[in-house]
């Protein structure tokens, strides 16, 4: 069963989004995502300090069966890496929503949030893909 | 809708992710592909191959007719050998399919692949004309293959609890590419993995007790995302990759199958097949390694140095084993050791060598 927690955003591009406080974000992928990719072999992550705008590539995944592009779901600073992905990047097949998390921004605009989904609307779009 | 083995519902209890494979609902993986993997190479997993084709050759001409049929020789299945890998070509050279071909008590057994069910029956049925075969395709038959170290001693434990010590004997001392037959099970040492192990072969009815036996023994479940990072550790082609029509198998690294002598052996090509040995080929397969990050997939270009004229990687992926991407790849004759494949966008070193990474469990590169 594939899980899409309530307290989390998301966009259609099969990102999540947690608020830490402080317009920190973190982002990863959802379980649907990993669950679709298989075995993650390789992570591309974006450099702290990068600065990212909405849907800009934002880095990579590479899974035994298929590479994948990450994109920004909002604007800003990127303040922190998960290194752990570089040597174990099966954490995030493990764990999608916790300890494989990719990277986390400082927020430039945070009315952007207003165009994420919600749970519910994530998961009806990855209903329509099907 | 998808055509279902008979260890569908098995493979729906063991939590198994189904895709569509060549029209059939099959396993990718039952939870990890790369698991599954390292289960093989290490101790013993097993595999639903039920979904290929299985056709039984008989009659007084059958031999004439596979001699005929086949760019290998069945003459050479005797004594120890019960199990032939050949390729089916057609009349300017290029492959239909490669197969298995077995002696049975009476006649032969194939196994073809599922996704050339259809044409490979097409062209049996149309080079049968003038010999007394009957083809038979057993949709009335499964498939299950046990590969790893530990194949040989699971699968005779099984056999010793439900049939005999004797019978059991029979299996645990088969020579490599050996086949026997007990009651309605055909079993053979042969694979596709590079593992020692067992192909099994037995009534469609029977096929899902005798899964459940093996996996009581331990034998854990591999699906098809993990048999192609298997076999293209071991350097093994896959039809429609490394083989198609338009390939001879003389540049696939399957010159070794084609079985010359004796020369007034007629087989379907062997006349494109003889031009183009006597000529010189102009392409070879290869094997690609790549320890930068990333994963080598098929259709990529690969440059060569000092050539010009680009290769193409015909498969690619992760490697369990090694822990880094693998490949094959088509390129010109003159290819030498080192190269660059195009990934998306970027160009990256890889090593060229002979085809075959992991043989017996134990990396040979």
């Amino acid at each position: 069963m594939v899980e899409t927690p309530t307290d989390l955003k998301y966009a259609e591009t099969h990102e999540w989004l947690r608020q830490d406080g402080d317009g920190v974000i973190a982002i990863g992928i959802t379980d649907y995502a990993q669950d679709a990719l298989g075995d993650v072999v390789y992570v591309e992550l974006p450099e702290v300090g990068d600065q990212l705008s909405a849907q800009d590539e934002a880095g990579a995944v590479e899974s035994v069966k298929a590479a994948s592009d990450i994109f920004a779901p909002v604007s800003g600073e990127v303040i922190a890496i998960n290194e752990v992905l570089e040597d174990a990047p099966e954490t995030i097949n493990e764990s999608p929503y916790g300890d494989g998390w990719f990277f986390k921004l400082q927020m430039s605009d945070p009315a952007e949030m207003e165009s994420l989904l919600n749970a519910e609307q994530y998961i009806t779009s990855t209903e329509e893909e099907d | 809708m998808l055509l279902r083995t008979p260890l569908y519902s098995a493979h729906l209890k063991l939590s198994a992710k189904l895709v569509d494979f060549g029209g059939w609902e099959m396993p990718v993986h039952y939870g990890s592909q790369i698991a599954e993997h390292h289960s093989v190479r290490n101790r013993c997993g097993m595999f639903d191959v039920s979904h290929m084709t299985i056709v039984d050759v008989r009659g007084s001409g059958a031999r004439d007719y596979l001699r005929y049929l086949l760019a290998n020789d069945i003459d050479k299945l005797s004594g120890d050998r019960q199990a032939l890998y050949s390729v089916m070509l057609n009349q300017t050279g290029g492959v239909i399919d490669d197969l298995m071909v077995y002696a049975l008590d009476q006649g032969f057994r194939l196994v073809v692949n599922c996704a050339t069910r259809a044409k490979d029956l097409a062209w049996m049925d149309a080079c049968a004309t003038g010999f007394g075969v009957t083809i038979a395709e057993r949709s009335d038959m499964a498939m299950v293959a046990i590969q790893g170290p530990e194949a040989i001693a699971k699968v005779a434990a099984v056999i010793a609890a439900r049939n005999s010590g004797e019978d059991s004997s029979l299996v645990a001392s088969l020579p490599r590419f050996g086949g026997v037959i007990i009651e309605t099970r055909h079993y053979a040492r042969t694979g596709y993995t590079g593992e020692d192990g067992l192909e099994v072969m037995l009534p469609a009815d029977e096929v899902e007790a005798f899964w459940w036996q093996l996996h009581e023994a331990g034998i854990a479940p591999v699906g098809l995302g993990a048999r192609d990072t298997l076999r293209l550790e071991a350097g093994l082609n896959l039809y429609g990759h490394e083989l198609d029509e338009q390939t001879s198998p003389l540049e696939a690294n399957l010159a070794w199958t084609i079985a010359w002598q004796p020369e007034a052996r007629q087989f379907t090509g062997r006349a494109a097949l003889s031009l183009e040995r006597d000529r010189g080929v102009a392409n070879k397969l290869v094997g690609v390694v790549m320890t930068e990050r990333g994963v080598l997939r098929a259709k990529q270009n690969l440059y060569c140095d000092g050539i010009d004229a680009p290769g193409l990687l015909t498969s690619g992926s992760f490697s369990p084993t090694l822990g880094y991407s693998i490949g094959l790849a088509r390129v010109p004759v003159e290819a030498g050791s080192s190269g660059e494949v195009e990934i998306r966008g970027k160009r990256k070193p890889v090593r060229l060598l002979a085809p075959g990474f992991v043989r017996n469990g134990k990396i040979c590169i």
